[in-house]
C-alpha cells in the first residue's frame, strides 16, 4: 500500500466514525442545546464527507456532549462525538492543506513545529553572528535604530514579509479548498447578515460560553475557564499583531525606527498582548494537561502543545527583550525572539493555527444555513 | 472513603433522579447521608440517564418554559392518560410541587435548554435537560458529593430487615463483598423491576425473552420484591409496563431513545406470518406511540415489520440502524425473514383498498382504506414505489407499574395501612400511586423530583428530631 492509500484509508475511517456518531445523534438529539453542530446536523439525514468536515470544524470541543452522552463508552454504541470530530477535524487540516504535499506535516506536527522553531532561532542567531561583528552583538545598544544594528533592516523585513505573505497565501488556499467542499457559491462569502453573524460568533467565542455556564473543560463540571483563557490568547495575539503593524508604519512612514519608548503604541500594545498570550497559552496548556482524557483526541495533542508553546515562547522572549533591551543581552535576545516570530509566521498554515480559518468558515456556513432555513420557513 | 462501621442518619438506595434529590435534600437538612448505587460509575443514574425532560407546572413564562401550565390543566392531562387510575391527593401534591422543582434543580447545577429550542413541541409543558438526563445525573452527583453525601457504586442492597415497620438492618453486596449498613432511616429510590426478565416471565412467560429493556439493566426490583415479601402494601398492576415499539436490533438493555421508530403511521405493519394486525393510522403518532409495544408483545414471536415505500422515507426521523431495502416486496420480505408470497398478498390487498385523498401529515387526513380488516384510517397511501423499506420492531419496555404504596410524606405503608417508621420511597418504585396506567411525557421525572425531595426531607426530619 502506498502512503497516499494509507492516508486515504485513514481519512475514510475517520469519516465513517464521524458519520456513525452523527447518525446516532440524529436519532437521539439530546445534545441539541449545546452548540451549533447539532442544529446543523438536524438539517440533514445523510452526511457527505464535506458535510462531516464542516460539522467537525463547527465543533469547538467543549466535551459537553461526551459527558452527557447516554451512549458513551462503555455503552456498546461507544459514542464519543468530541473525539470523533476532533480526529476528523485534524484530518481536514491535512485534506485541505496547500500545497497538497504539505498535508504530511500534520502527521508529526508537534515535532515538526518544534524543529522549525529551533531551526529558525538557530539560523537567525548564526546569521547575526556571521554577518555582524560579535562586538556589536554583545555590546549594549541604545537609541533609535539600535535593533537594526544587530539585525539588518533588509534581512528582517525580507524574512518577515516573505514568510508572512506566503502564509497568508497558503491559509487562503486552504480556506478555498474548505469552501469548495461545501459546494456553496463564492458569493455566499459576502452575504452581509450571515457574515456579520459569523464574525460576531468568532470574535465573542459565543459557543465557548456554553449556555452561560461554560463548558466541560476539565470534567463533567461546567466552567468558563477555556473561554477566558482563549480570549486572553486570541486578543493577546491580535494586540501583538497590532503592535508589529504599528511599528512597521512608524518605521516606513514616519521614519522612526525601533526600539520605541515604553509609553509608545507598539510597546504598550505588545506588552498587554504579550501578557495576554502568556496567561492564555500557559492556561490552555494547563487545561490540556488536567482535562479528562476520554473525550480528547491524542493525535491532536502534539499540534496543540506545539502551537501554544510557540506562542508562549514568542511572547515570553518579547517581554524579556523589552525588559533587557538596554543591556548587553539585547543582541542575542533579539535574535532569539525574531527566531520564534519567524517560526510562528512560517508555521501558521501548517499548525493548529489553521483551526481558526476553518472554524470561521464553518461558522459562516452555519450562519448561511440558518438564514436559508429561516427564509424557507417564512415562505412556507 | 466510605466507613461502613459508622452509623449514618440516612441511607439512600439508588443513583437516579429520585435518589439524588432525596440524598441532597437530606444532606442539606443536616443529616449524614450514604447513597448506594448498584451500577458501576459509568452506568450510574438508572433510567434517569436516558430521560429528556420534566413536566412542570408554571404560572408565567420562565427561561425554559413558555406561556403557562396550571394545576387544573396538568391534572386533566394526567386524568386522561391514567383513566382515573391515580390518587388525586398525591397527584395534585406532585403537580403543585413541580413548580418549585425546576428552580430547585437549577440551583443544584442542573442545566436546561432555553425554551423553544427543543425538537418536540413541548416547550410549554416540559423543560428539557441540556444534553439529556445524564447531564442531570452528573450535575446532581457533583452537588451531592460537594455537600458531603457519601457514595458507593457497584453496591446493591439485597435485603432490608423490617421489624414491625422499622428497618433494623440493611444488607448490601459492595463490589462483590457482602456487608451491612448501619442507618437510622432508609429512602428506597431503586426504580422499577423491568430489568428483571425472570420476574417479567411470571406474567408473560417465554415471551419476556423477546422484550427489549430501554433503560438500565440494574432495575432488578430487589428492594421492591424484598419489601413486598415482608408485607409492604403493593400498588399498581404487576403485569403491566409502559412499552413502545423499538427497532428489534437495539441492545437488550440501555438502548434508550435512539432506538425508537416513528414510521408506523406511514407504514403497514406485518407480523411474522406476513399479515397486518392493527390500524396503523388510528391517530396522530404521539398519541399512539405507546400502544405499539403492547400490540407487538401480543404477536407471535413478539416481532413486527413496518413496511414503507420511497414516498414515505423522509417523513419520519431516521433510525439508528440501517433499514432493510429492496426493489421488490418479495425481496424485502426475504431479507426480513418473512414469507414472500404472504407478504406480497398483504401488500396487494392493502394497495387495492387504498382510497386516495389529500395526504397531510399534520392532521388526521382522509387517506384511508375501504373494505380492509383491520383498516388503516389515515395516511393510507399505496406502497408501490421502490425501493421498499422495512424495519424489525420489538416491544421496548420503559418501566413497570408495580410499586410500594406511600402517603404524602413518602412513608412506605404496610398492607394493614400502617406507615413504616423509618422507611421512605420515591421515584419509579412508588410512581404507581400516581401513574397507575398510561404515561404523560416528563411525568416520571416530576414524580421522582417531587417525591425525592419529600422523602429526603422526611427522612432527615425523622432522624434529626
Ligand atoms: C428511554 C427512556 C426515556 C425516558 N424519558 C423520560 C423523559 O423524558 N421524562 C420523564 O419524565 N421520564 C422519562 N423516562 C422515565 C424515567 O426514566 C423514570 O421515570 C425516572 O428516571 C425514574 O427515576 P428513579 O430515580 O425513580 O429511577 P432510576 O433512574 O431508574 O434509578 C434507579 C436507581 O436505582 C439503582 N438500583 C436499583 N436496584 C438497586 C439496589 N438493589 N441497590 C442499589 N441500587 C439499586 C439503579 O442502579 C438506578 O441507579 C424515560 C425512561 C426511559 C427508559
Ligand atoms: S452525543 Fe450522545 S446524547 Fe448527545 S445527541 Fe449524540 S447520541 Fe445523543
Ligand atoms: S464537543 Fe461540544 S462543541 Fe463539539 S459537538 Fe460536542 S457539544 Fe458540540
Amino acid at each position: 500500500m502506498s502512503l497516499i492509500d494509507v492516508i486515504d484509508l485513514q481519512s475514510a475511517q475517520l469519516h465513517d466514525e464521524a458519520r456513525r456518531a452523527m447518525e446516532v445523534c440524529n436519532a437521539c438529539r439530546y445534545c441539541e442545546g449545546f452548540c451549533a453542530v447539532f442544529p446543523a446536523m438536524e438539517l440533514r439525514r445523510d452526511f457527505t464527507n464535506g458535510d462531516l468536515d464542516y460539522l467537525a470544524n463547527l465543533c469547538h470541543n467543549c466535551q459537553g456532549c461526551f459527558h452527557s452522552c447516554q451512549y458513551a463508552p462503555p455503552h456498546p454504541f461507544g459514542i464519543n462525538v468530541p473525539k470523533a470530530l476532533a480526529e476528523l477535524r485534524y484530518q481536514t487540516y491535512r485534506d485541505y492543506a496547500w500545497p497538497p504535499s504539505m498535508a504530511r506535516v500534520f502527521d508529526r506536527n508537534g515535532t515538526l513545529v518544534c524543529l522549525l522553531a529551533a531551526l529558525s532561532v538557530a539560523v537567525l542567531v548564526t546569521c547575526i553572528v556571521l554577518l555582524r561583528d560579535p562586538g556589536i552583538l554583545f555590546q549594549p545598544q541604545t537609541g533609535p535604530g539600535a535593533f537594526y544594528r544587530i539585525m539588518p533592516w533588509g534581512l528582517l523585513s525580507a524574512l518577515a514579509g516573505a514568510s508572512f505573505v506566503y502564509s497568508l497565501v497558503a491559509l487562503g488556499m486552504g480556506f478555498r479548498n474548505f469552501w469548495r467542499a461545501s459546494e456553496r457559491p463564492t458569493s455566499d462569502l459576502t452575504r452581509p447578515r450571515p457574515l456579520m453573524q459569523a464574525l460576531h460568533d468568532v470574535f465573542t467565542l459565543k459557543y465557548l460560553g456554553g449556555n452561560g455556564r461554560g463548558c466541560n473543560d476539565l470534567s463533567d463540571n461546567f466552567t468558563m475557564l477555556r473561554r477566558r483563557l482563549h480570549h486572553a490568547m486570541f486578543y493577546g495575539f491580535l494586540l501583538c499583531f497590532a503592535s508589529t503593524s504599528v511599528a512597521t508604519l512608524y518605521d516606513h512612514f514616519w521614519n522612526w525606527p525601533a526600539p520605541y519608548p515604553l509609553l509608545s503604541a507598539p510597546v504598550l500594545l505588545g506588552l498587554v498582548g504579550g501578557l495576554g498570550l502568556i496567561v492564555g497559552c500557559s492556561g490552555l496548556i494547563w487545561v490540556k494537561v488536567q482535562t479528562d482524557p476520554a473525550p480528547s483526541a491524542r493525535a491532536l495533542l502534539g499540534a496543540d502543545y506545539a502551537l501554544l508553546t510557540l506562542l508562549l515562547l514568542s511572547s515570553v522572549t518579547g517581554l524579556v527583550l523589552l525588559t533587557l533591551r538596554e543591556t548587553s543581552a539585547m543582541g542575542l535576545l533579539l535574535a532569539v525572539h525574531f527566531g520564534f516570530i519567524l517560526a510562528l509566521f512560517l508555521a501558521l498554515p501548517y499548525s493548529k493555527f489553521v483551526h481558526g480559518i476553518y472554524r470561521s468558515g464553518a461558522l459562516l456556513r452555519y450562519a448561511l444555513e440558518r438564514e436559508d432555513e429561516h427564509a424557507s420557513h417564512a415562505s412556507n | 472513603m466510605v466507613d461502613l462501621t459508622r452509623l449514618y442518619d440516612v441511607l439512600v438506595i439508588g443513583g437516579g433522579n429520585a435518589a439524588l434529590c432525596a440524598a441532597i435534600t437530606a444532606r442539606e437538612a443536616g443529616a449524614s447521608v450514604l447513597l448506594v448505587e448498584s451500577a458501576p460509575k459509568p452506568f450510574r443514574g438508572g433510567n434517569t440517564r436516558h430521560t429528556r425532560n420534566l413536566r412542570a407546572m408554571h404560572e408565567k413564562p420562565t427561561s425554559v418554559l413558555t406561556e403557562s401550565y396550571l394545576e387544573d390543566e396538568y391534572w386533566d392531562d394526567l386524568l386522561r392518560v391514567t383513566g382515573g387510575q391515580t390518587n388525586e391527593e398525591l397527584a395534585r401534591l406532585t403537580i403543585r410541587e413541580t413548580q418549585a422543582s425546576l428552580p430547585w434543580l437549577e440551583a443544584r447545577g442542573v442545566m436546561f435548554q432555553p425554551s423553544l429550542t427543543g425538537t418536540l413541541n413541548l416547550s410549554r409543558t416540559n423543560a428539557f435537560f441540556l444534553g439529556g438526563g445524564k447531564q442531570l445525573v452528573n450535575s446532581l452527583f457533583n452537588t451531592a458529593q460537594r455537600l458531603g453525601v457519601e457514595v458507593l457504586y457497584d453496591t446493591e442492597v439485597t435485603e432490608l430487615v423490617l421489624d414491625d415497620g422499622f428497618v433494623r438492618d440493611v444488607k448490601i453486596v459492595s463490589r462483590g463483598f457482602p456487608a451491612s449498613v448501619r442507618t437510622k432511616a432508609v429512602v428506597a429510590s431503586s426504580g422499577g423491576f423491568q430489568g428483571n426478565i425472570e420476574w417479567l416471565k411470571q406474567y408473560w412467560g417465554e415471551a419476556a425473552d423477546n422484550f427489549l429493556i430501554r433503560g438500565t439493566p440494574y432495575a432488578q426490583g430487589k428492594v421492591l420484591r424484598n419489601l413486598l415479601d415482608q408485607g409492604a402494601h403493593a400498588i399498581g398492576d404487576p403485569t403491566q409496563f409502559h412499552c413502545v415499539g423499538i427497532d428489534a436490533r437495539a441492545p437488550k438493555f440501555d438502548g434508550g431513545i435512539a432506538t425508537r421508530l416513528d414510521c408506523i403511521p406511514f407504514s403497514i405493519v406485518l407480523n411474522q406470518k406476513g399479515e397486518r394486525f392493527y390500524d396503523e393510522g388510528e391517530d396522530v403518532w404521539p398519541k399512539r406511540y405507546a400502544i405499539w409495544g403492547r400490540l407487538i408483545a401480543q404477536q407471535p414471536g413478539q416481532i413486527g415489520f413496518p413496511i414503507v415505500d420511497s414516498k414515505a422515507e423522509k417523513l419520519f426521523m431516521p433510525s439508528v440502524f440501517p433499514a432493510y431495502r429492496a426493489n421488490t416486496i418479495a425481496e424485502l420480505a426475504t431479507q426480513m425473514g418473512l414469507d414472500p408470497a404472504a407478504t406480497e398478498k398483504t401488500v396487494a390487498e392493502y394497495n387495492a383498498s387504498v382510497r386516495a385523498g389529500t395526504f397531510d401529515t399534520t392532521k388526521l387526513d382522509d387517506c384511508h382504506t375501504e373494505g380492509l380488516s383491520p383498516p388503516k384510517s389515515h395516511w393510507a397511501r399505496t406502497i408501490d414505489e421502490p425501493p421498499f423499506i422495512g424495519y424489525p420492531l420489538r416491544p421496548g419496555i420503559t418501566f413497570t407499574y408495580l410499586g410500594l404504596k406511600v402517603d404524602e410524606k413518602a412513608r412506605v405503608l404496610m398492607s394493614d395501612g400502617k406507615p413504616t417508621a423509618n422507611l421512605f420511597a420515591s421515584g419509579e418504585i412508588m410512581s404507581g400511586n400516581i401513574l397507575g396506567k398510561g404515561y404523560l411525557a416528563g411525568f416520571g421525572m416530576s414524580i421522582g423530583t417531587v417525591f425525592g425531595r419529600i422523602s429526603g426531607r422526611e427522612a432527615a426530619k425523622r432522624v434529626l428530631n
